[in-house]
C-alpha cells in the first residue's frame, strides 16, 4: 500500500523539521562546549561567574518542596473530588478548573504586594506557595480523572477489608496510580524549574536566593553579547529538565497535551 | 497511541462534571459508601483548596481591586473606577501591545497549525519508523525553558549570527544584503519574536495531527477515492474534519502560550525597539516596576486572564462546532 517513495517523503519532511527544533539547541551546545573539539573552559567560566551552582540548588530546593507538597495535596483533592460524593464538591471542583487558565502575569503584581506585606519576598516560602497554588490547580484536576477511572469495585473491596478511607488511599490507589502521578510530578518539576517571571518579582535584593532561570537572566545582563558564555549559562539551566525529558518523553507529552482539556 | 489514549482519560472526567446530565443513571454507584462520613470529602479537599485559595484566588481577587484604583506602589491609591481599562484603548503604547498579541497570535498559534497542515497532508499515512524519535526531538522546544530559548535564538538573529550569515552567502550570490540585526529592527523585531514561537508550536501542532491522522478511519479515505476524490479534495474532506479535536487542542495550546509570552520579551528584546515589540504579558510587569502604574498593570492582567479564559473556551466550541 505505501511505496518506498511516500515512506521517503514522510521522513525526509519529519528530517527537515526535527532538524530545525533541534537547530538553537545544537547552536547552544557547540558553542558552550567549544565542539567539535570539547572544551570546557567557557563551561567553566560561565559556572564560576553565573554562581550557577547557587542557582541551581535553589532551584532544586524550590522545585522539590514544590512538587513533593503540591503532589500530596492534589493526591488528597483529586480522591476526595473522584471517590467521594459531598455538598459542594462539584462547586470546588470547578474552582480548581478556573485556575488551569489563569496566566502567572494575572496575579503576580498583587503576590509582589501581598507577600511583601507579609514579609515573605525574597524567601523560598515566597516562591514555593504561589507555584503549589498554581500546580495544585493542574494536579487536583489530573488525579480527579485518574480517580474516576479506578473501578469502584476496588474501593469496596477495600473497605470490606476494614481498610480506611486515607490507608485506601495510600496503600492501594496510590501505588496503582504511579503513571498519573508520575506524569504529574514530572510536568509540575518542569513548570516550577522554568518559571521565570514569579522569582524575578519575588527574589528582587537577595541575589543569593536568585533560580536558574533568574539566575541566566542576571547572567545575560552582566555578558550582553559574549554568546559561548551566555550559551554555557543557558546549558546548565535547560539540561537538567532536558534529561529527564529525554528518558520519560512519553509521559511529558501526554500531560502536556491533556493541558488542552481546560474547557 | 498512548498520546491520544492518555488524554482521552482526562477529557471523559471533564464531560460528565457538568451538570452531570450525561452520567445520572450511573450516579448512584458514584454515591459514598455507607458509614462514610459526609464531611470527610472536606477534609481531604481542604489542604489544596487552602494553598489555592491564598495564592491563586485570593491575589486573583487583590488584582481585580487594585485595577480599579490609581496607585504608585508607595503612596496612598486613588479609586479610579474603570479608567484603567478604558486606559488601555485609549493609551496608544498599551492598545500598541495588544495588537502585537494579535500579530503574535497570528505566529504562536495560526502559522504553525497552517504549516503542520501542509505536512501532514503532504504525508501519506503509513507508519512511521522511528516516530518516537521524531516525537521527541519536535516536542523538544516545549521543555526548554523558555528563558535558555530566548539566549539561543538572540544568537541566531545576532550580527554574525546563521541567519545573517546565510543572508551574506545569499549576497555574494548577488542578492541585496538582507543582512541587519534583526531582534533590534524596527520593522522585523516583532516577526522575528513571532518566528521563535512558531518554532515552538510547529513541534506540538505536529505530533498532534500525525497522532490524529492515524486515528482516522481507512475506510474514509477508501470511500473518497471511491468517489473520485483527489488529493486535496481528500484532505478537505476526510483529513482536515477527522483532526478538529487535535486542531482545537493545538490552536488552544499556542494561542495560551502567544498571551503568556512574558519570558521571551523580557530576555530578547525588552519591549524594544522603541515599543516594537511591546505585548500586554510584558505591560503587566513594566507598568508596575518600571513606570509606577499598578492599578494599570492588574487592568493589563485581568484582561489576560480573561482573554486566555476567552481562547480556552472559545477555540474549542469555534473549530470542533456544537455537533461534533
Amino acid at each position: 500500500m505505501s511505496t518506498r517513495g511516500e515512506r521517503l517523503v514522510n521522513h525526509a519532511v519529519l528530517a527537515v523539521f526535527a532538524v530545525i527544533a533541534v537547530f538553537p539547541m545544537i547552536g547552544i551546545v557547540t558553542q558552550a562546549l567549544r565542539l567539535p573539539g570539547l572544551d570546557f573552559s567557557t563551561f567553566g567560566t560561565a559556572w564560576r561567574e553565573g554562581h550557577f551552582a547557587t542557582y541551581l540548588r535553589n532551584s532544586v530546593i524550590v522545585t522539590s518542596i514544590t512538587v513533593v507538597v503540591s503532589a500530596t495535596l492534589s493526591i488528597m483533592a483529586g480522591y476526595a473530588l473522584g471517590t467521594m460524593r459531598f455538598r459542594g464538591a462539584t462547586a470546588v471542583f470547578l474552582l480548581f478548573l478556573a485556575g488551569l487558565t489563569i496566566p502567572t502575569e494575572t496575579i503576580v503584581v498583587p503576590l509582589y504586594f501581598d507577600l511583601r506585606s507579609m514579609g515573605l519576598d525574597n524567601t523560598y516560602a515566597g516562591l514555593i506557595l504561589p507555584q503549589v497554588a498554581m500546580s495544585v490547580a493542574f494536579g487536583t484536576f489530573w488525579m480527579r480523572a485518574y480517580f474516576r477511572s479506578v473501578p469502584r469495585s476496588l474501593l469496596e473491596a477495600a473497605r470490606i477489608d476494614g481498610a480506611s478511607s486515607w490507608t485506601t488511599l495510600w496503600r492501594v490507589l496510590v501505588p496503582i496510580g504511579r503513571p498519573a502521578i508520575l506524569t504529574m510530578l514530572l510536568l509540575t518539576t518542569m513548570w516550577t524549574w522554568n518559571e521565570f517571571l514569579l522569582p524575578l518579582v519575588i527574589i528582587n535584593s537577595d541575589e543569593a536566593l536568585r533560580t536558574a532561570p533568574l539566575g541566566l537572566s542576571f547572567f545575560q545582563g552582566s555578558h550582553k553579547t559574549d554568546y559561548p558564555l551566555l550559551m554555557a549559562g543557558a546549558l546548565i539551566i535547560a539540561a537538567p529538565v532536558v534529561i529527564v525529558y529525554v528518558f520519560l518523553q512519553r509521559q511529558f507529552i501526554a500531560g502536556m497535551l491533556s493541558g488542552a482539556i481546560k474547557e | 497511541m498512548t498520546t491520544v489514549a492518555r488524554r482521552k482519560t482526562p477529557k471523559s472526567g471533564t464531560g460528565s462534571a457538568g451538570p452531570g446530565a450525561v452520567r445520572r443513571p450511573g450516579r448512584a454507584e458514584v454515591t459514598r459508601s455507607p458509614g462514610e462520613p459526609r464531611r470527610l470529602g472536606w477534609l481531604y479537599v481542604l489542604p489544596a483548596l487552602l494553598v489555592y485559595g491564598g495564592f491563586l484566588l485570593w491575589p486573583l481577587v487583590r488584582g481585580a481591586q487594585f485595577s480599579l484604583y490609581d496607585w504608585d506602589g508607595l503612596g496612598t491609591a486613588e479609586w479610579a473606577g474603570l479608567s484603567n481599562y478604558t486606559g488601555i484603548w485609549t493609551d496608544p503604547a498599551l492598545r500598541g501591545a495588544f495588537g502585537h498579541l494579535l500579530i503574535l497570535v497570528v505566529f504562536y498559534a495560526v502559522l504553525p497549525c497552517c504549516i503542520a497542515f501542509v505536512l501532514v497532508a503532504v504525508m501519506s499515512r503509513t507508519k512511521i519508523r522511528g516516530l518516537v524519535f521524531f516525537r521527541t526531538v519536535l516536542f523538544l522546544p516545549q521543555v526548554v525553558a523558555m528563558v535558555a530559548v530566548a539566549v539561543a535564538w538572540q544568537w541566531v538573529y545576532s550580527a554574525d549570527g546563521p541567519v545573517n550569515t546565510v543572508l551574506g552567502w545569499l549576497h555574494d550570490l548577488g542578492l541585496p544584503d538582507w543582512r541587519r540585526g534583526w531582534l533590534g529592527d524596527f520593522t522585523f523585531a516583532l516577526p522575528a519574536v513571532g518566528l521563535v514561537g512558531t518554532w515552538v508550536g510547529i513541534g506540538l501542532a505536529l505530533v498532534l495531527f500525525l497522532a490524529g491522522v492515524q486515528k482516522i478511519p481507512r475506510e474514509l479515505y477508501e470511500a473518497a477515492r471511491i468517489d473520485g476524490a483527489g488529493p486535496v479534495r481528500e484532505f478537505f474532506a476526510v483529513t482536515l474534519p477527522g483532526l478538529r479535536r487535535e486542531l482545537a487542542v493545538a490552536l488552544t495550546l499556542t494561542t495560551i502560550m502567544a498571551i503568556r509570552n512574558f519570558d521571551l520579551i523580557y530576555m530578547a528584546t525588552a519591549g524594544g525597539p522603541g515599543n516594537s515589540t511591546k505585548v500586554p504579558a510584558y505591560e503587566v510587569y513594566n507598568r508596575t516596576f518600571n513606570t509606577g502604574e499598578v492599578g494599570l498593570g492588574c487592568a493589563i492582567g485581568i484582561t489576560l486572564a480573561v482573554l486566555a479564559f476567552a481562547a480556552t473556551a472559545g477555540i474549542g466550541r469555534l473549530v470542533e462546532g456544537k455537533g461534533a
